[in-house]
């Protein structure tokens, strides 16, 4: 579509630029005039880029709204070789306008959320420059996802798709001097890139794929010839859309490559909820759904995505048990509900798995920046102490010399009577994750169990049994947190953050409980809006669900069925939600208080942890998956590695091949042309004329009697000799 | 009037007795000698030729020649006085320097 096209569609379909250069915009202004502007400043500009992002997202949609066919908008020419055309192009619809809002409309809150918190850090380490950095690179982390989210093919994608890779690596590495050994932050951002670069090589593989049997990238081209090569060359297909998968399993934090995810916690918490919970992590689900023509076509494929996006998330909802960190647990419960996306996309109910990305976005956002409003408190409740000789000794004797950690939920509790306003939006984000009605997560959890229970029963088990596990881990975060009485003297003063902060917390709180009625049953509203872009999957998905409905029980489609949602499936989860916080407050409460009877020396930090023995240490542990990848892979890479470096490349290359047979060769030849050649033939040359010359001059000289007469008697007998000739001549 | 033959007799035995003059004697002094009776035989013909031929040109060659030869003389005379001087010799045999 060209541009006057564009303009005959009207609305704000021209703008969608900006998504992408009004953080460049603010990020260019902070770098360049930060140095002058004030901290505020330099906050409330980059929120506002953000901000004003979200406004153009808004625009789109309300245009989008009466026009919902996809529109492209041409930027400029990027790429053309041969008969492969890529321009910049900016595609507009109901998708990825979707991911517009949830990036810019939580990012800007999360911007918001972080000039009170930065605010803190700049106060504790001292070093103002650090303020700008943060902001600088949040607004090019807005700039890399609109990137990834508006563009109209694979390889423009990928480019945003690196872009927060990007992101991501730097502000993990925020505080790079700080972590274990003062290098253990710098690490995990490494951890963090490197993990995604297997999955990234995944993602080229499945473009370069696409290119060959498509010819193309684009997302129109490769959606309309789809169903063709899949006939032509289902093995083609299968191998992009397993490719594909690999790249997911690397953004979105999924089996085997969800291992970077817990240690990116080590970035600052705002980048937390940003980057690793609301919006790049959910890139992959995104991209899936973006393929929606492909792995519909592939059903295997599909069944493999469904497959691992089940067994993470209910694999990481029981480490998230066993967590004690704060933002550990936030971080495994990302990766489980990330699970839950995956597979709902897997299966092919993609307005479930946008739908859950949503709201997730809500309350995934809500609870991490309510856990830094948490942690922060705690460290002004440590600060406090700190500055109190008699609070002081007090925690030296409880605690022990040692650093406080104040991420440490086991120093917590009784913070509900300190941080009010934290402590409520907590416990409706909670309640939101966990999946309890009239919640966010309810709806858009439900309606994932709703079409796995259809489409693919095992993926069903293993996410009801995850769901179990989330609200169980949720309510034992809380009860740690927040009741009881305080375990510590940090926690005992801990102090409520400052407006800049909680404000934000209550838009996401709002957000979390009412982002159900995007997508109420009858209405699907959501679904619709989706359906403009998603339509033929959808459908299709909708006919497999009315074949197997009707296969299974098509009699009795009455009384549970309320307009798409399955009172079944719903009352099911629900009533194990409520389980599983029945009896996380048990055990937390009552149990934790019997125990507390026990000598110190035997009582255990967490009630599992007697109950379930060697499980919950493996649950603690996370299987040991670190440990285990890092005997079977990265030692062995390393093994390898040596190996090259020492053997191949020193022994080999270095001392054998250079050192012996280049130099020695070389070395060999300079002996042969310096010795032989050049002493014996050229020098031979050289001296011979020169010896025969000597010879030669040795015999003339002997003409050379100086005797006057000899020459005289020369000079007559050369006329003698002339004078004969000319008179012999003559006659 | 004698024939020119004569004349040309005579300075063929006059210009053969200075060259075997130069080549035979080892005094710089007789070797100088011999050189001006060569010139001067030289001389002698060219005279021979002119009255021969009536042409004077035979002449005034004669008077180049005597020109000349008095310049040689001027210039052998120094270098023989000079060598002189410097070997306390005339004997030709030895000034043999410029032997190879």
């Amino acid at each position: 579509m060209n541009l006057s096209e564009v303009t005959s569609v009207g609305g704000f379909f021209s703008l969608v630029p900006l998504v992408v250069f009004l953080p460049v915009l603010g990020l260019l202004i902070n770098m360049i005039f930060g140095g002058r502007m004030s901290e505020k400043a330099i906050g409330w500009t980059a929120s506002l880029a953000s901000g004003a992002t979200f406004v153009v997202a808004v625009l789109l949609a309300t245009s989008l709204a009466g026009h919902p066919e996809a529109v492209t908008i041409p930027f400029l020419d990027w790429i053309n070789i041969g008969t492969l055309e890529l321009p910049w192009a900016f595609r507009v619809d109901t998708l990825s306008v979707t991911m517009m809002l949830v990036v810019g409309g939580v990012g800007t809150l999360i911007h918001i959320y972080a000039i009170g918190y930065m605010h803190e850090d700049v106060r504790h380490h001292n070093d103002p420059s650090r303020y700008r950095r943060f902001f600088v690179f949040f607004n090019l982390f807005i700039a890399m996802m609109m990137i990834l989210v508006s563009a109209d093919n694979y390889l423009m994608l990928f480019v945003g798709w690196e872009g927060v890779g990007l992101c991501s690596y730097l502000l993990i590495g925020f505080w790079y001097d700080k972590g274990k050994d003062g290098i253990g932050n710098a690490l995990a951002g490494k951890k963090a890139f490197i993990t995604n670069r297997i999955g990234d090589f995944g993602f080229l593989i499945a473009a370069f794929l696409m290119f060959q049997y498509f010819g193309s990238f684009n997302f129109d081209v490769i959606n309309e010839m789809a169903p063709a090569v899949a006939a032509a060359a289902p093995a083609a297909v299968m191998a992009m859309t397993m490719f594909m998968l690999l790249g997911v399993t690397g953004k979105s934090a999924q089996l085997p490559l969800f291992v970077w995810l817990p240690d990116a916690m080590a970035g600052p918490t705002p980048v937390s909820a940003l980057i690793h919970a609301a919006t790049m992590v959910t890139a992959g689900v995104y991209l899936v759904a973006r393929s929606f023509a492909l792995y519909s076509l592939v059903p295997a494929a599909q069944n493999w995505v469904a497959i691992v996006g089940g067994v993470t998330a209910l694999l990481a909802a029981t480490i998230a048990v066993g967590q004690f960190d704060i933002k550990k647990v936030l971080a495994y419960s990302t990766v489980s509900q990330l699970g839950f996306m995956v597979a709902a996309v897997g299966m092919g109910a993609f307005t479930a798995g946008m739908f859950h990305l949503v709201t997730h976005a809500f309350f995934k956002g809500l609870l991490f920046l309510s856990s830094g409003s948490v942690i922060q408190g705690m460290e002004r409740g440590e600060h406090h102490v700190e500055h109190d000789p008699n609070l002081k000794r007090k925690m030296k004797q409880e605690h022990g010399a040692g650093h406080f950690d104040p991420q440490d939920m086991r120093t917590m509790g009784g913070l509900r009577k300190r941080m009010k306003i934290t402590f409520w939006v907590y416990l409706i984000g909670s309640l939101a994750l966990g999946g309890i009605f009239p919640l966010a997560g309810f709806w858009s959890k439900d309606e994932i169990l709703l079409e796995s229970m259809h489409l693919h029963p095992t993926v069903y088990v293993l996410l009801t049994i995850a769901a179990f596990f989330t609200a169980f881990y949720m309510t034992r975060q809380v009860v740690m947190v927040f009741f009881g009485e305080p375990k510590s003297e940090p926690a005992a003063h801990a102090q409520e953050s400052p407006a800049v902060m909680t404000v934000p917390l209550l838009v996401l709180a709002g957000l979390s409980t009412l982002g159900g009625l995007l997508n109420l049953p009858y209405l699907h509203t959501f679904k619709e809006w989706l359906g403009h872009t998603l339509g033929e999957a959808e459908h299709a998905v909708e006919g497999a669900v009315e074949g197997l409905a009707e296969g299974a029980a098509h009699a009795s489609t009455a009384w549970y069925d309320l307009g798409g949602l399955d009172l079944r499936v719903a009352l099911f989860s629900t009533v194990l939600a409520l389980l599983a916080i029945a009896l996380g407050w048990w055990m937390y409460t009552r149990r934790m208080e019997e125990l507390q009877s026990l000598p110190l020396a035997k009582r255990p930090d967490d009630p599992l942890r007697k109950i379930l023995g060697p499980v919950f240490k493996v649950f603690e542990n996370k299987y040991w998956l670190d440990e285990i990848y890092k005997a079977l892979l990265l030692d062995r890479y390393v093994d390898v590695a040596n190996f090259l470096a020492q053997k191949v490349d020193w022994d080999f290359w270095h001392d054998w091949f250079h050192d012996k047979v280049l130099a020695g060769g070389f070395r060999g030849l300079t002996w042969v042309l310096a010795k032989p050649f050049d002493l014996g033939i050229i020098d031979g040359i050289a001296n011979g004329l020169a010896t025969g010359m000597q010879g030669l001059a040795g015999q003339m000289r002997r003409l050379q009697t100086g005797f006057v007469r000899n020459y005289a008697l020369a000079v007559f007998l050369g006329v003698v000799v002339i004078l004969g000739y000319l008179v012999l001549r003559m006659i | 009037m004698l024939p020119v033959t004569y004349y040309l007799a005579l300075s063929a035995v006059l210009f053969i007795m200075g060259a075997l003059g130069v080549l035979i004697r080892r005094n710089l002094i007789i070797m100088f000698m011999s050189i001006e009776l060569m010139l001067n035989a030289a001389n002698l013909a060219f005279v021979a030729f002119a009255r021969f031929h009536q042409a004077v040109s035979g002449q005034i060659f004669v008077f180049f020649v005597m020109t000349v030869a008095a310049a040689e003389v001027a210039v052998g005379l120094a270098l023989i006085v000079t060598l002189f001087r410097t070997r306390h010799s005339v004997d030709v045999d030895d000034v043999t320097l410029l032997n190879g």
